[in-house]
């Protein structure tokens, strides 16, 4: 699924959501790790923390883990953070 | 706009050897909300020319403890952060700070158990703050740790495990030695497998909460399996870090 198959990463290369706990609750003013997400690809469901993330590139990139589809990509500049949700047919934050 | 999750300056006020490369570093700050446990924090280096780096730690302290985080760190040879938090740091250093974060990752004590926990290396560190609460909480709940090293010098936490066993509250350690074992070793010798964690698992059933922690392949292998032995997937929890061997 990327560009290069030279830099294909390896399995270990390759961690979880978890690891963009911290960019996305400084945006989102709250935990995303547990809010569910709709991949727009395949329309699987799965917490944000559930979706694999590639770190090695100037941002990270969290994938589907059934289809392998970008969610989200998240990159972090010195003045802002950007995300691209394209992927993602929704996000789900509970009402309290 | 300051967030719950602003930076910070922590200030280090201890420091202590659990193997021979990994310390744990206590954190005091100056506001902090409390954490849960499996939470984690991230830390800012910045060099004097500006070039600053981030990384994510799990806490290690149970929340109990006020004020102050502990961080486990391992020394990654050529990582950017880890060998500065092991060699360079010192008591009375102050080290930029955000946190707590993340909310999936997360066990207290009113969600109970059964509670299986999995370690690779030093992915047992946020299992153990779940383990300290537990513990200070009084929590009765029935727990088991599988904790999966190199060598009997690299388990990390060993003599506090053995002593939060000998509490005999419920808590059972497993621990599997994959590289080398020492004269008379009785656990485990091998990568986790599906043999090993049903094993562990059996006396819990599927009705256990599992939380892996560790590098990738370990915390695949083990959620696949888990969820092959019947556990259902929302129970199985999962969080994977970089390169570092088991």
């Amino acid at each position: 699924m990327t560009d290069d198959p030279g830099t294909e990463p390896t399995q270990d290369d390759v961690l979880d959501g978890n690891a963009s706990a911290g960019p996305l609750s400084a945006a989102f003013g709250m935990d995303m790790t547990a809010v569910p997400g709709k991949c727009a690809h395949c329309g699987a469901v799965h917490m944000v923390a559930e979706l694999r993330a590639y770190v090695r590139a100037p941002g990270t990139i969290l994938r589907c883990p059934i289809c392998e589809g970008i969610v989200l990509r998240i990159v972090e500049t010195d003045e802002a953070t950007y995300i691209d949700a394209r992927g993602a047919a929704y996000l789900r934050f509970e009402r309290r | 706009m300051a967030g719950p999750i602003s930076w910070q300056l922590a200030t280090v006020t201890a420091i202590r050897d659990e193997t021979p490369t990994v310390r744990s570093l206590t954190l005091r700050l100056p506001t902090w909300s409390g954490h849960r446990p499996g939470q984690h924090v991230d830390l800012r280096l910045t060099a004097e020319d500006g070039y600053s780096v981030e990384r994510s730690y799990s806490i290690a302290s149970e929340p109990e403890r006020a004020d102050v985080v502990e961080i486990t760190v391992e020394r990654i040879d050529d990582g950017e952060v880890s060998p500065f938090l092991d060699d360079v740091v010192v008591v009375g250093d102050r080290i930029e700070l955000r946190g707590p974060i993340g909310g999936y990752f997360v066990w207290e004590a009113p969600l109970g158990g059964p509670l299986l926990l999995v370690a690779g290396g030093s992915g047992v560190v946020p299992l153990m703050a779940m383990l300290r609460h537990r513990s200070h909480a009084g929590a009765p709940v029935s727990a088991r740790l599988l904790c999966s090293s190199r060598h009997f010098e690299e388990i990390i936490y060993r003599e506090e495990l053995d002593h939060l066993v000998s509490n005999a509250d419920g808590l059972k350690v497993f621990h599997t030695l994959t590289r080398s074992q020492p004269p008379g070793w009785s656990g485990f010798a091998r990568r986790i497998d599906e043999r090993m964690l049903a094993e562990v698992l059996e006396p819990f059933g599927i009705s256990a909460r599992a939380y892996l922690c560790g590098p990738t392949a370990l915390v695949e292998t083990a959620a696949n399996v888990l969820v092959r032995l019947g556990m259902p997937p929302d129970r199985v929890r999962t969080e994977r870090f970089g390169p570092s061997g088991t």
